[in-house]
């Protein structure tokens, strides 16, 4: 237990903030991911097949490709992609991206391609009358989406919704290769410096299992909260 | 885009996608054994036996892959104990250990496949099977087993791509697989890109050909 003491004796602290790190990174990505998804779900459901093209590539490709592949593209490439953005507007100088940045976006990517398809079928599985029904009330476009059609796909969405969540959650630790202290990286670190590897990797699975089992827990409420009508 | 290095690079990431596939097969095969295993545990009546399968499952299922290749690479090598066995031999080879991971991991999601195909088994079946006096024995090989193997068949085959996609952590304890030597060259020559597309168009077509192989399986035994 010493080991896990706050403070300079121990990696209590340290391992206390890599989770809020891990936190930090999930949430954001997730929300990466839910911007991914708004722009691809309509080209997904749109009737032309060049968009849909386009939709399907980036969801085939992402969830066909590993992850860790795709964080090594943007850990090495994002630098080059930013700074070849920058030298056009005449800015030459060496550009260094945040770590937690390049992981966000990497991982939101990810997490996008899997929102996508889970927005695409709740939306393909609300009742065609309820489009119809909208339309006869005379609601505009605006009305009919978020006052009819988002909250029905809400409840459909969220828990699949949920499995992308932990997806994202635990995709995170992969993160930890570009340097980014989070829980992974901390055990790294401390089981490096304490050569005690097997306590610091098991507390890091139990901090996992922690963070999903309260967040499933948090998710139910809002399953129950959102299928209220039914 | 640098061609020459896209097509210099492919026969080295093509022979790096073999190891790929060694490890995704001996650990699906491992892994299944595990997953029906545990899938029976489940569905026994003897409330701490399948307490104890479903912690197994939600343990490995809760935890990311990264973290259970560490503690059984890094972990398990600090037990003066382990050390002295024969368990040693396997334990220090990264490759061994990467498939202990990976099977374990794979049979905890393939356990929840096969209860939750076992589950969906009409009783009905069972019933008639019973009251043509087959014994329970054969009602498990000969009933259950080929009926949970036809449902579970698109949830295992969403399972076998996620594997394919696990394997890539190998890369992580030192083994070059498709993704180690794709990062060996990405940080050797600073052509992210180009290396991405040929390595990811090979996973890709791994992905194609295990996609089409379970469709075809599906048909084959659909009734």
């Amino acid at each position: 237990m010493e080991l896990l003491a706050f403070g300079d004796t121990g990696w209590g602290d340290e391992l206390f903030y890599a989770t809020l790190m891990t936190i930090a990174v999930s949430i954001t990505a997730m929300f990466i991911g839910f911007l991914f998804a708004l722009i691809f779900t309509p080209l997904k459901l749109s009737k032309n097949k060049f968009l849909n093209f386009i939709a399907n590539s980036y969801t085939t490709i992402i969830r066909g490709v590993p992850e860790l592949l795709v964080i090594y593209l943007f850990f090495f490439g994002g630098t080059g992609a930013v700074m070849f953005v920058a030298s056009i507007f005449g800015y030459n100088k060496y550009i260094e991206i945040n770590a937690f940045i390049t992981g966000a976006f990497a991982i939101g990517i990810i997490s996008g391609a899997y929102s996508t398809e889970v927005f695409r079928g709740a939306i393909q599985s609300v009742d065609k009358g309820q489009f119809e029904a909208a339309n006869v009330l005379g609601l505009n476009k605006f009305g009919k989406f978020f006052k009819i059609i988002l909250p029905q796909t809400l409840r459909l969405a969220i828990p699949n919704l949920s499995n992308v969540w932990q997806i994202t959650l635990k995709d995170t630790s992969l993160i930890s290769v570009t340097g980014l202290v989070e829980i992974m990286r901390q055990s790294y670190i401390a089981a490096g410096s304490t050569r005690d590897p097997l306590f610091f990797y098991s507390f890091a699975a139990v901090l996992y299992l922690l963070l999903t089992f309260v967040s499933m827990k948090l998710i139910n409420r809002l399953e129950v909260r959102y299928s209220r009508g039914y | 885009m640098d061609l020459e290095l896209m097509i210099n690079s492919f026969p080295k990431l093509l022979s790096a996608a073999v190891i790929t596939l060694k490890l995704l097969s001996v650990s699906l095969i491992i892994g299944l054994f595990i997953g029906l295993f545990f899938a029976i545990l489940r569905l026994n009546k003897n409330i701490f036996i399948s307490k104890f399968a479903y912690g197994y499952s939600y343990v490995f299922r809760g935890t990311p892959l990264l973290v259970q290749i560490f503690i059984i690479y890094f972990g398990l090598g600090q037990i003066e104990y382990l050390r002295s066995t024969v368990l040693w031999v396997i334990l220090k080879k990264p490759y061994w250990c990467a498939i202990i991971a990976f099977a374990l991991n794979t049979g905890a999601y393939t356990s929840e496949i096969f209860r939750s195909a076992f589950q969906t088994i009409k009783p009905g079946i069972i019933e008639a099977g019973k009251s043509l006096g087959i014994s329970n024995k054969i009602i498990f090989y000969k009933v259950q087993i080929p009926i949970a193997i036809r449902q579970s068949l698109p949830a295992y085959g969403n399972e076998i791509i996620l594997m394919m996609k696990g394997t890539s952590l190998a890369s992580t304890v030192t083994i070059m697989d498709l993704t180690g030597v794709a990062k060996y060259i990405i940080s050797t020559t600073f052509k992210p890109i180009e290396v991405f597309i040929v390595a990811g168009g090979i996973y890709l077509f791994m992905t194609f050909i295990i996609h089409n192989l379970i469709k075809f399986l599906e048909k084959k035994y659909s009734y």
